[in-house]
This record gives C-alpha cells, structure tokens and sequence, in this order.
C-alpha cells in the first residue's frame, strides 16, 4: 500500500511499488487521460507532470513518486498556463487523433511554466514527443498563442 | 449484467431516453450512385436523435481517428437540417445495413480516402428529410401549411416566433418519412459546407476527456497481456513456468492462444510482468500465415528483384506498344527502385474488451475501419449468430490502414476466446513491442522501369513491372483481381498516372509477401509514385530538361493539370530548381512531384538541404484538387498530417526483418518523424469542379519523390531505395 499525490488528492494504492505510474493513474485510479504508447519513455504520450516537472509515467516506478505531487491532464485547467494551452489548442483546433496530445498538453505546460516566453528553440528542445498525424506545427502554434496570452 | 462504466451516455443497448425520429417507416429506395448510393439516405431514425434539450446525436457510418470526419459529416447534414454544428454529437455507428453507404448501399469501411466523396448526397438527403419532418410537425401544430414556415439554424420559424427543434423533434418522429425532400439546389449559397467550421472533438481530446478503445473498461473485467510466437505460426506447445506465473500478483491465469500465450490479471502490467516472464516451448510452425525461418527483407527484395523481368500482366491504362519501341530505341534509361516494409505506428497500441451478456450477446468495443467485417469474425471466434453482436467503434488514437481484418490474430479475437474461458470480461491490450511484431505491414515494393525518348525529347515508351503484392491481392484474394488479374494496390502511383506517353505498358508480377501485409495511408501510392516520379526526373535529366517543363510538356492535353502546377509554383514564390543560396547560409535545391490518388490531384514541391549527410526538409508546398471541398481546414490538417507520414516514410521507416522475425519492436529502433524533422507545409486547395475526391490520404504519395528530386538537384545523387537515413547521403 502507497499513498500518493495525484491532482491534489491524496490517494492510496495497493500495487507493487515497481508499478509504473502510468498503470496506477489508468487502472487503478482510473484516470485514463494519460496515455500508453511506447512503455519506453520514446513517444511521450504518457507524460505527466511530478514535481512539475515533465515525466514520463511509463518510466516512472510508484516507488519514485512517494511524497510528490503528480498533475495529470484531467486537472490541465486548473492551472492557469494549462488551462491557457486548452484554450489555444480549441482555437487552433490542433489535435486531429489526439491520442498523443495529452502527454503533448502536459509537456507544454511544463516548458511554459519554466519559460513563459520560449523560442523555437526552446519549443524543440522541450516538446519531444512524437505525433504520429503530424501535428508538430499547430502544437507550436499552439504554445506560442498561449504564451502570448499570458 | 454488469453495466459498462466507461460507456459516454448509454446503455450498451443504446436509445433509452430522450428519443425522438426514432419511428419510421421502411422508405423507397432512392436512385443508387456508382460508389456511393443514396439508398440509406431517409433512414432518418437510423441516423439522427433529437433530444428535448436541441442535442442532435448522428451516427456516423464512418470511424473518426483524426481525419475529422465527425465534424465533416455532421457539417453536411447541418447543412440541410439547419441546425447548429455544435450541437451536434456524433459516434460512430453501430454494424447494420442502414449504415451500408459505400459501394451502391452495400458496404462501409472507413477508408479510401472514400468517407466524403462518395456520401456527399447521403448525408445533405438525411438533414433535409429530417427538417421536412420537424417542418411538418410544426404545420400541424399550428395548423398552418408548411409553406408558411421556414427555419433557422435549430428552430421552425413561422409568423408568430420560432418553435425549437427540439420541441417538435418527439410529434416529428411519429409522422411518415417523406420521400421526396431534397438538399438545396445547387448554386444555393451555403451556411457551412465549405466552411473551415470548427472540429467537434477539440476540446474532450485536449483535457484528456476523449474515450479510445484501450480506455474501455467495463464491471468485473480482468486484463490480458499477450506474448506471440517470435515468428508467425508457431503456437504455444507448453508454458514450462506455469504454476509460477500463476503464482505472481493479481495473475489470474495462464492461457494458450493460436500463436500467442495470454496471461490474465487485475491489471495490464502485472498481465504484462506475468506474461513475459514465460518460458514457452513454442511447437513447430504449422498453421496459418507461416513465416519462414530463412525470411529476411533484404531476401525478399532480391526475390522481387529477381522477378523484374518476369512476364506480368498489364494495367488498364497500357497503350501502343511499349515494349517493342524499347527494343529498338538508340538509348534507353533503365532504373531500379525499392521500398521497404512499413509500420503503421499509430500511436494508440490495438486493443479490444469483450462481454458475453447473459441474454446472450456479445459486446465488442475495439478500433476498427469496418464493423461488419469485425462483426463476421467476431460471430465465428465466438460461434454466435451476427444479430447477437454489437460492435463498439470508439475513436481511433491513428489508424492509417491499421484497423481493417487482416486474418483472426487480433485482440478481438484473444478477447473472446479468453471471455469464454474464464467467463469474465476481458480486455486485451497489445504492448508496442507485439504491435510492431504483428502488424499488417505496408508492403515491401520494387519496381524496375524503362523509359526511352522520341525526337521531340518527350518520352515514347515507358514500360514498368511492379513484382509485388498488395493488401488487395493479399486480403481479397487472386480471383477478385478481375481479368487479366490486377492487383491496383501494388501498381498504382506507376500506373494510373497523367502523363500522355503514346507507348506505356505497366505490369504487375504476383510475388506473395511472406508475412501479412495491410493497407496503409495511400498505400501503393506511398511507393509508387515515388519510383515513377523519381525515374521520371532521371528522364528529364538525360533528355535534358527541367523537371517542370519536362511535366508540363506530358501534360498540355490536361487544364487541370497544368493549372495545379502553376498553383503550387506560384504557392512557392516561382519555381526554382537549385541548387541556391539561402539566406541562412545553407545551399538548398527543390523537387516537384505530382500524384493522382483517390480521385484528387496534388502537386508537390520540396525544399531541402543537407546536414551532417542527412537531409532537412526545410518547406513543403503542396496544392491539391478533389474537385470540390466540405471544409477547408480540415482539408489544410490531412494535407499536413499526410505528407507529414510521407516524409517520415521517405527519410526514416524501415520494418526489418530477420530469420522470420520482425526486428525493431518499438520507437527506439522503429524511427519516425519528430518535431526536429518537421517542415513548414503550406497548403493550397483548388476546386476545379471535377467530381470529388478524397482528402485524407492524397497529402502522402508527393511528398518522397519531391524530396528524392531535390536531393538529386542538390547533389546530383538518385537515391532508389527508402527510407533515405540508411546511409549518408553526403556532405554539402
């Protein structure tokens, strides 16, 4: 049994302590928004937020989480830069799948927070995540129109 | 029975309250269209649900995993029905012939490139029927004749207000469907059709609302992890570590599967801990799709290689005499080109949960781009009648080709099989790793061509031979290749093109694949307009012209044509071949090629340099014709997310194999395009009027030969082989 912090709630969890994260937010916590696509920290699309830091929860043991705070993409609007990034993302329309924008929105929140004005250069090195329809050039778009909104 | 909890509004039987249009009598049937039809177009309370509130529900034949087909369809009934978009919610229709809406009413797969184009009418006839009803009820509510009436976006207007749709939806759906309402004439303005109207799934899949299939969950499920045969056909002969799998937390059971051992727990990742800790003694291959064991896809290509000569049969767009002015030609120009095999590599990893109800039936919720092909095999793995099974279509994390039946192992499958061994709802997930070892690959392609010119440098004779296969021949089967038998998914993008060459023969070789091959985004045009607008580059070289002009002087019998070639030269700021001076200091060169796939027209130019001998593709330009649009933004997203798949296919995909078995398992080995390769794409739509064609897949065929031609242009090397990062391509 593990307590952990996820959107602000304490919740406890009855899973081996090497349990990646990501299958404690999905089948256990039910919190299905983040997203399995790789297991090996390459896609991206299981990225939360701990610590607010970027991170890939397919990566990340239960047992690396005790006593810090995970943010998921169904608590994005609650914070007033990710709740700026879903606006931008509804007004450019950018998901079109959108099976890897949850990791995608979590991973701008996190770059826009440690930078709230960032180049491209800084859009590239943070926004790794891969997309398989493409959409690479609206979710730019899309940081840059939340950023400018700030 | 245990009622689903991840279900979005409804009982798995769906229609329970709010329900409306929902009586109907059987109509007439309207005059059929050649791939289309109209013939399930007043089947109103099929389709549409109008609740007390004004929210529209529409089935939607089709699946949406990305290509907005949702919001397009939903646009061309609000159209008609005159409602507001955003009231509408749309999910994909359950199996069932109402929703039969390709191929003269009688099939419906999500794919082709087919969803617009052929049920334009369709869905304008249903909105317009179902505003001829709620018109009529609000005649008789107010005793007045209908022509007294009009509406506005969700309500009847008359002289004394408006009545909500909403209101009159429950009297609209008691009353007869009339057979006779019509969408707007043609030349009648419209509210949204060709409009760059909003998407309707925007705002769930960007706050992490948005259900896929691998998101279901239902009461009382258990999870199952799945280990398949290192090379297809073998099957589990034993589990030597079976007690002490069983023995592992929350590990339910161990089960062999037709090639594959399945473990079941009480959740995906002890299923995954569990199962791929098993020792299998997998039994020697025997079975369906039986891979050898000397397989390679470096083998393969020299058998197709070997077979480049081979008499073949010839396309339908063969004319004169190709091979004969070839043998007497002065000079011909003689190439070979390659292709590799290819992973679909959606990002949502195949899924599938299964319930077997008490009353009887079976509920099936997994990604698919045909219900009733999923509904046929799922009623044989689980020897139940078709009528007994409910195929759910959730969204689709990506397809691309991926979800079509290509053969029975698919978690669907897996799922019923173990539902029925242990009596329980089961959900099956496949890791990335399986995924990548049992796609239905796009197919290695090959293609040797030769081309020889007349005296006015325009090409006389170009014959070409394709040995190969197709998800065509593959899945359907030689005798459904007509006569003589042709496989179009392994030829088109070399044959079928617009180039008026007098001699020109195209041949295809029936070469099987070894291991399953499936349809992919443009399928034999991901290649093969990449082999034939690449060669024809080489043509233009040794005939000593530029590339346009080259393209221009075979296509001055065709307006449209020439007019999508000024389109995209003009979209690029002039043509120029290179190489140039850029002003960031890189020497550039640009490539043009055209492509002719799913009855639309693209043009494409790239713009590349290099870097550390790989290529940057810094701009794609590229204008397409589908004759005529619903909704231009979307058009401008497929055309991106197309050729965005295009290049990632043409710089870096390659699916190897090795000994019968696949190598790359994941993203580490299985490279696709990332943010640092993307380029800017600029889109230009014309609308020539020519009959509509489609959108979602067009984006992809130009895309590798524009680049290869630049690449040529920049270096004056010709690459033949994909994917471009297996070797250096040089340094400038």
């Amino acid at each position: 049994m593990a307590e952990i912090t996820v959107n602000g709630q304490a919740r406890r969890v009855d899973v081996e302590g090497d349990t990646p994260l990501l299958w404690v937010l999905r089948d256990t916590l039910g919190l299905t928004g983040t997203k399995y696509g790789c297991g090996v920290a390459q896609c991206g699309a299981c990225t939360v937020l701990v610590d607010g830091v970027a991170t890939r929860s397919c990566q990340t043991p239960l047992d690396a989480i005790a006593g810090r705070a995970v943010t998921t993409i169904e608590a994005i609007e609650a914070d007033p830069v990710g709740a700026r990034l879903v606006a931008a993302w509804v007004a450019l329309d950018v998901p079109q799948c959108g099976y890897c924008q949850s990791g995608q929105l979590m991973a701008a929140t996190a770059l826009l927070k440690e930078t709230p004005k960032p180049d491209e250069a800084a859009i590239a090195a943070a926004m790794t995540n891969l997309c398989r329809c493409g959409t690479y050039n609206a979710i730019a778009a899309g940081i840059r129109q939340a950023s400018e909104a700030a | 029975m245990p009622a689903p909890l991840n279900l979005s509004r409804r009982g798995a039987l769906g229609l329970a309250g709010g329900l409306i249009l929902a009586l109907g009598l059987p109509q007439r049937p309207a005059r059929a269209q050649a791939m289309g039809g109209t013939q399930h177009a007043r089947k109103v309370p099929a389709y549409l649900t109008i609740e007390p509130s004004g929210r529209i529900t529409l089935k939607n034949p089709f699946a949406e995993g990305g290509q907005g087909i949702h919001t397009a369809v939903a646009q061309l009934v609000a159209e008609e029905l005159d409602a507001d978009l955003a009231s509408f919610t749309v999910e994909t229709a359950p199996a069932g012939a109402d929703y039969q809406v390709l191929f003269n009413g009688t099939r419906r797969v999500t794919g082709g490139s087919f969803s617009i184009r052929h049920t334009y009418a369709h869905f304008r006839i249903l909105g317009a029927t179902a505003r001829a009803m709620l018109l009529q009820a609000a005649a008789q509510r107010l005793a007045v004749p209908v022509a007294s009436l009009s509406t506005e976006p969700g309500f009847v207007i008359h002289p004394g207000g408006r009545i909500p749709y909403g209101a009159l939806a429950e009297a609209a759906a008691a009353l007869p469907i009339p057979a006779d309402a019509e969408p707007k004439a043609a030349g009648t303005g419209f509210r949204l059709i060709g409009k760059p109207a909003p998407r309707l799934d925007t705002r769930a899949k960007s706050t992490g609302q948005a259900r896929y299939g691998i998101d279901m969950r239902v009461d009382g499920m258990l999870q199952a992890a799945i280990l398949h045969a290192p090379r297809a056909g073998a099957d589990p002969g034993e589990v030597l570590n079976d007690a002490a799998l069983r023995a592992m937390p929350g590990v339910h059971s161990v089960h062999r599967l037709p090639g594959a051992v399945a473990v079941l727990a009480d959740n995906f990742w002890r299923a995954r801990k569990a199962v791929e800790a098993a020792q299998v003694a997998w039994t020697a291959v025997g079975g369906q799709a039986v891979v050898p064991e000397d397989f390679s896809s470096a083998s393969m290509l020299e058998t197709l290689r070997s077979q480049a000569d081979a008499p073949g049969n010839p396309a339908s767009d063969t004319q004169g005499d190709a091979p004969a002015i070839l043998r007497v030609a002065t000079k011909t120009i003689t190439a070979d080109y390659d292709a590799p095999y290819l992973a679909h590599a959606q990002l949502e990893p195949p899924s599938a949960t299964v319930r077997f109800n008490a009353d009887g039936t079976l509920d099936v919720w997994t990604p698919n781009q045909a219900p009733e092909q999923f509904r046929a095999i799922a009623a044989r793995e689980a020897s139940l009648a078709e009528d007994r099974i409910r195929i759910h279509t959730p969204l689709l994390g990506g397809f691309f080709g991926r979800h079509f039946t290509y053969g029975t192992i698919h978690p669907m499958n897996q799922a019923i099989r173990l539902a029925r061994a242990t009596n329980r709802p089961v959900k099956v997930i496949w890791t990335r790793e399986e995924e990548f070892a049992r796609d239905a690959y796009r197919p290695m392609g090959f293609a040797r061509l030769r081309a020889s010119l007349g005296p006015d440098g325009r090409i006389a004779a170009l014959h070409a031979t394709t040995p190969g296969e197709g998800p065509v021949a593959k899945h359907f089967g030689t005798a459904r290749l007509g006569n003589p038998p042709l496989d179009t998914s392994a030829v088109e993008g070399v044959a079928f093109k617009p180039y008026a060459i007098p001699n020109r023969r195209i041949e295809w070789v029936h070469v099987p694949h070894p291991i399953n091959v499936g349809f992919w985004r443009s399928v034999g045009h991901s290649m093969n307009d990449f082999f034939l607008e690449a060669f024809l580059d080489e043509v233009a070289e040794v005939a000593g012209q530029d590339p346009l002009a080259f393209r221009r002087a075979h296509l001055a019998h065709s307006p449209r044509h020439l007019a999508l070639l000024d389109a995209v030269v003009d979209l690029a700021g002039g043509w120029r071949r290179g190489p140039f001076a850029a002003p960031d200091g890189t020497s550039r060169a640009r490539g043009l090629a055209m492509a002719s796939p799913f009855g639309t027209e693209v043009a494409t130019i790239a713009e590349v340099s290099l870097r550390n001998g790989e290529v940057v593709v810094h701009d794609l330009f590229i204008a397409i014709d589908p004759g005529s649009i619903v909704n231009p933004a979307i058009i401008r997203a497929q055309v991106e997310s197309a050729a965005a798949i295009g290049l990632s296919a043409a710089c870096f995909e390659e699916m190897g194999f090795e000994d019968g078995r696949p190598i790359p398992r994941n993203f580490d080995t299985y490279r696709i395009l990332s943010r640092a390769e993307m380029p800017k794409v600029h889109v230009r739509i014309l609308e020539s009027g020519a009959p509509m064609g489609g959108v979602g897949e067009p984006g992809t065929p130009g895309v590798p030969p524009a680049v290869a031609n630049a690449i040529a242009a920049l270096t004056g090397r010709r690459i033949r082989s994909l994917p471009f990062a297996k070797e250096r391509i040089g340094a400038a």
